[in-house]
């Protein structure tokens, strides 16, 4: 098991307002849960992953992930067994997209 | 049509409750994990693997557990089974209509040891609680795990078991009879025999689940509906009777009697009365209720079929 941390600051939308989750924690898959962090002035990425050495890999997938939402005071926990980058990245736009319609239902997968 | 086969743990709740009442309990931000599982390198799941609330079904308000069947093979913990115990003694304090569990499961954790061999010894008891509060349990059996382990004994503890034709119910899994007892008593990787011996049809004719269904999340819904309905209007009591313990150990000895010799379940089919038994797998679940419902081994005639959809 490996637990990594990822921090952006430079995030400008607090729109993540209740917990919402996506995913399952399945062989090659993951559960995915984006919640409020209110004035924390940050992104946070909290991953539990089950398949260790790929730091770098998750770094990106996480950067990119960002990039393309900018959420602030949010905190993103995962819990992982052995997804592959497109599943995760799948998964975070599923649980992202949560937020923005604002349901609480956990997507298949 | 939704497959219920196919849905979520959380996809099922929402299929079968009624839209936008369920309220889950112990919420996934809480992270009420495993704490064994860290010790084995294994990740947690935020809900142990099974989603607790409570909601409305037909406008009743029920509490419903429904195990995902994807994390860990649906097994059952010790955080996993404490949710399920604190939901039934929940069940008992606000009295609620009916207590609805979504079983998907293998049985015990065995990862967890002991604390999962407790949990479902737990959990049994605390379903025959709720029963001997004048509530009724219903169990819905539609995903690919089936029902098996420690959880087929909480399953057959039950008021009512709704299952459809790819659900399993039974003790050991093919492969553990396999192994103990060889290929010749049973094979394992022959699916066809599995479900014949296992799967919702089988189950149905020989008394064993309630209700049979096709893989839809409203026809599990309707079925839930149903049982509550049939509880209601035939007055059975939710507590297991002496009474009713005698008439099941009565029907479990014919049963014996009767087809304890048989080799496979299409030659029981046929000694209940069955014509064509072969044909029987091939059937849709409409067509096979007007061939089997009137052979049907059962306790006084009683189906949620005959109670409530005809």
């Amino acid at each position: 098991m490996q637990r990594l941390v990822f921090k952006h600051l430079d995030g400008k939308y607090s729109s993540v307002q209740k917990p919402v989750i996506a995913g399952v924690v399945a062989s090659g898959n993951l559960e995915i849960l984006i919640e409020p962090s209110p004035h924390s002035g940050a992104c946070t990425f909290e991953v539990n992953t089950s398949v260790t050495g790929f730091d770098a890999t998750w770094k990106a997938v996480v950067a990119d992930f960002h990039q393309a939402w900018l959420f602030t005071d949010t905190k993103v926990s995962i819990n992982d067994m052995g997804a592959t980058p497109a599943v995760v990245r799948l998964r975070l736009d599923q649980a992202a997209e949560l937020v923005a319609t604002s349901k609480s239902s956990k997507l298949g997968g | 049509m939704n497959s219920f086969l196919e849905a979520s743990a959380r996809q099922r709740i929402e299929h079968i409750l009624d839209p936008g009442s369920f309220r889950e309990l112990l919420r996934p931000e809480l992270r009420m994990t495993s704490p064994h599982l860290a010790q084995l390198y294994l990740p947690v799941a935020f809900d142990d693997g099974v989603i607790t609330g409570e909601g409305l079904l037909g406008g009743s308000k029920v509490l419903i557990a429904s195990q995902e069947g994807r994390f860990m093979g649906g097994a059952v913990g010790e955080v996993h089974g404490a949710k399920l115990v604190g939901l039934s003694k929940r069940a008992v304090r606000q009295n609620c209509t009916a207590l609805l569990l979504l079983l998907d499961t293998g049985g015990v954790r065995l990862h967890e040891a002991n604390a999962g061999l407790i949990a479902v010894s737990e959990v049994m008891r605390a379903i025959l609680a709720v029963r001997a509060a004048g509530i009724p349990v219903i169990t819905l059996i539609g995903g690919s795990n089936g029902c098996f382990g420690g959880m087929g004994i909480v399953a057959k503890c039950t008021n009512f078991i709704v299952m459809s034709e790819e659900a399993r119910l039974g003790m050991s899994g093919p492969e553990v009879i396999e192994t103990a007892n060889g290929v010749e008593e049973f094979d394992s990787r022959d699916r066809a025999l599995v479900w014949r011996t296992t799967g919702g049809k089988h189950r149905y004719i020989m008394n064993d689940a309630d209700g049979i269904v096709p893989d839809s999340t409203d026809a599990f819904r309707h079925a839930a509906i149903g049982a509550i309905n049939a509880y209601r209007s035939e007055k059975m009591a939710a507590e297991l009777t002496l009474e009713a313990l005698g008439d099941e150990h009565a029907l479990l000895q014919a049963r014996i009697d009767k087809y304890g010799g048989m080799a496979d379940s299409t030659s029981i089919w046929t000694a209940v009365g069955i014509d064509d038994a072969s044909t029987l797998p091939l059937c849709d679940i409409d067509r096979f209720l007007e061939r089997v419902n009137t052979v049907r081994i059962s306790i006084r005639n009683r189906s949620l079929h005959m109670l409530t959809f005809n």
